[in-house]
């Protein structure tokens, strides 16, 4: 188990050593942070030839390779190319409204989910079994933005029509936000309605698939015998069936998880959120490739912690799977 | 009169129990529900075809794709604007029966019907485009990573794993900021250039397998090269798979292109686009629901239709893969 756990850390670091290197030479083969400069109103050349050599633009590309990991590392991915302000205190503070979303999203996804995909597989063809099937398949073929920007119709309009505000929809706070219990409330009435398009994205994959782990359960020998046993029909479901019948979900959610911190991207610029996704949109629009780097090799480093948890979880979960 | 072929080695006693025909996939028993005398030789695909038909879903998902495929294909014909046509009479306006504006106008007076029509037309075609593109280059990374096994299958499919490292819309979103310039052609190349992962995977897993069954060995045995063994002998045995996943990377390259050009990465305006015409939607403000609301639900459908589609074809394409739930 340890020498597992220590391999693959060491893969790990090769791939995400792999990743900075892709990352690096990709935006530097789509990108030109000295053009970028020179595009900048009000830049003489003398000022982007000492901004270039302060940030060593002018080097063969490893060695510009060496000196943005050393800033990566040293200086916490150091400064964007324009301004000098530190990208890292941005970052985090968006990774941390980020995670707020996130977390609230996909424990309300799963408490619905598991309870629907539960339901579904032990009254298999009700109608209760085909109505959600159908919103599933309905809720993976919905654009994330598409669903957030219907929401925010709806509740702009009830605003408009009955002067009632349920939720905002945009940003984080409003201007005055308060403190204490207010201050809390006035985040949920903000927050609640990109947690809910998050939340419908994961509801509909998530219960589609404890539905069918379920099924697998409950048609096995164990179950059967379990019940043959003369167990009621309580603890052969809860005890016995529904708890195996999660294991493959917390793989999915690890991994789903670490792909949302990135991920988050069209519900976080649709609501305003200051997200990482909207981060790296406004990065992205405003052309600095230093940030969107900075975007990327974090991300990258969510998605690789977040697999590994995954493969853990399912070696601990399950003992049937041997991590070798 | 029976139409058995040569191959069938009974000489058939009964003429009302029918004896298996060519290609002995199927036993005598499937079509013993055939009263009549004369017999006709069914190959697989006929009973993927039967079984495609059976699943009434599906169906109907190809209708109303084959009508959306036309109406993209001959927008002219069926909408009643053109997409940049200003009617300064009606401004902002909900759907009416007036003047046929039966999605409603926006700010310039333009009839989002005819611009949802054009804008089905773009989309449509990135869709198309991103399936073929990333089909053909998943099936060849798969079949030449799967066949050839070690060393460049494992390079392949580290490159693969380095592509699913970095999330999939970020990557995206960076290639066509710095690539795309709006073009919808570009925007579905970018697109097709991240989606093919999914199928190498599947495409190698199969190949994989099929290296070791006896046909192939017997096809080296009479000299066939590698690529005669790889893509006469092997890939007729994949086209399943490869046709589901290539219907779901149409639904999926449906969702990614009206996201990117949302969000103002993907196709630009003037070209309509539906995930253009629900952003310009929703900058004139939320009072004019119509303008978000229709196109999205073409889009819904849309997807909803494809995502049906590759159901039935998989039922009927590779009954083992049918999950028993």
């Amino acid at each position: 188990m340890l020498t597992y756990v220590i391999r693959r850390l060491l893969y790990s670091t090769l791939v995400l050593f792999a990743a900075s290197v892709l990352v690096f030479w990709g935006m530097n083969l789509v990108t030109s942070p000295i053009g970028f400069l020179r595009m900048q109103p009000g830049y003489s050349e003398q000022t982007v030839q000492n901004i270039a050599d302060r940030k060593h633009l002018n080097d063969p590309i490893y060695e510009r390779y060496g000196y943005w990991v050393k800033d990566v590392f040293t200086n916490k991915f150091g400064t964007g190319t324009v301004s000098d302000l530190p990208i890292w205190p941005d970052l985090q503070r968006a990774m941390g409204h980020t995670l707020q979303l996130i977390i609230a999203a996909e424990l309300l996804a799963i408490l619905i989910a598991v309870f629907i995909g539960v339901y579904s597989a032990l009254r298999q063809y009700s109608v209760f079994d085909y109505t959600a099937t159908t919103f599933s398949f309905v809720g993976l073929a919905m654009p994330v933005f598409w669903l957030a920007l219907m929401l925010q119709v709806l509740f702009v309009n009830i605003y408009l029509w009955f002067d009632v505000r349920i939720f905002y929809v945009a940003s984080l706070n409003s201007v005055d936000p308060g403190t204490g219990i207010h201050f809390v409330l006035d985040r949920a009435q903000h927050l609640a309605l990109p947690i809910i398009v998050l939340a419908v994205a994961s509801i509909a994959q998530y219960s589609r698939f404890m539905r069918a782990s379920m099924l697998e359960v409950v048609n096995s020998d164990y179950v059967r015998t379990a019940r043959a046993k003369g167990l009621d029909e309580r603890k052969v479901t809860m005890r016995h069936a529904f708890r195996n019948a999660l294991i493959p979900l917390v793989t999915l959610i690890a991994l789903n998880f670490g792909a949302l911190l990135g991920g988050a991207v069209v519900t976080e610029t649709v609501f305003a959120l200051d997200g990482m996704g909207l981060y790296f949109i406004n990065a992205l629009n405003a052309g600095d490739p230093y940030p969107v780097m900075a975007f990327l090799m974090v991300t990258a480093v969510f998605v690789v912690v977040f697999n590994l948890i995954a493969d853990l979880a399912y070696g601990w979960l399950d003992p049937r799977v041997r991590l070798e | 009169m029976f139409a058995l072929s040569e191959r069938s080695a009974h000489p058939v006693p009964d003429p009302f129990t029918p004896a298996v025909t060519a290609g002995g996939a199927v036993s005598g028993a499937d079509l013993s529900h055939q009263s009549g005398l004369e017999l006709k030789a069914r190959s697989q695909w006929t009973y993927a075809r039967i079984r495609f038909f059976r699943h009434k879903l599906a169906v109907a998902s190809l209708i109303v794709l084959i009508i959306a495929t036309f109406i993209a294909m001959f927008p002219g014909l069926v909408a009643p604007y053109a997409f940049d046509e200003f009617d300064f009479e009606h401004i902002v306006e909900g759907p009416t029966l007036e003047g046929w504006h039966l999605f409603g106008t926006d700010q310039l007076g333009r009839d989002y019907l005819s611009r949802v029509i054009y804008g089905l037309q773009t989309s449509l075609w990135v869709a198309f485009l991103v399936a073929s593109i990333a089909t053909v280059l998943g099936t060849i990374v798969g079949a030449v990573a799967g066949y050839y096994g070690g060393v460049v299958d494992n390079l392949l499919m580290r490159l693969v794993d380095l592509i699913l490292v970095v999330p999939f819309l970020a990557v995206l979103l960076v290639l066509s900021a710095y690539l795309g310039q709006g073009k919808p052609w570009r925007v579905g190349v970018i697109v097709a250039l991240l989606a093919w992962v999914g199928l190498a995977r599947i495409v190698r897993g199969t190949f994989l397998s099929l290296r070791e069954k006896e046909f192939v060995e017997a096809a080296k045995a009479a000299g066939a090269g590698d690529m005669r063994i790889m893509f006469r002998h092997m890939l007729p045995s994949t086209v399943g798979p490869i046709v589901v996943t290539m219907t779901l990377l149409i639904a999926a390259a449906i969702l990614l292109e009206a996201a990117l050009s949302f969000l103002g990465f993907g196709v630009q305006p003037p070209t309509p686009a539906l995930g253009v015409l629900i952003g310009d939607g929703a900058s004139e403000g939320f009072s004019s629901w119509w303008l978000v609301t229709f196109p999205g639900i073409v889009i819904v459908t849309l997807a909803l239709a494809v995502n049906f589609i590759g159901d039935g074809l998989r039922d009927a394409l590779d009954p083992q893969q049918r999950v028993r739930a």
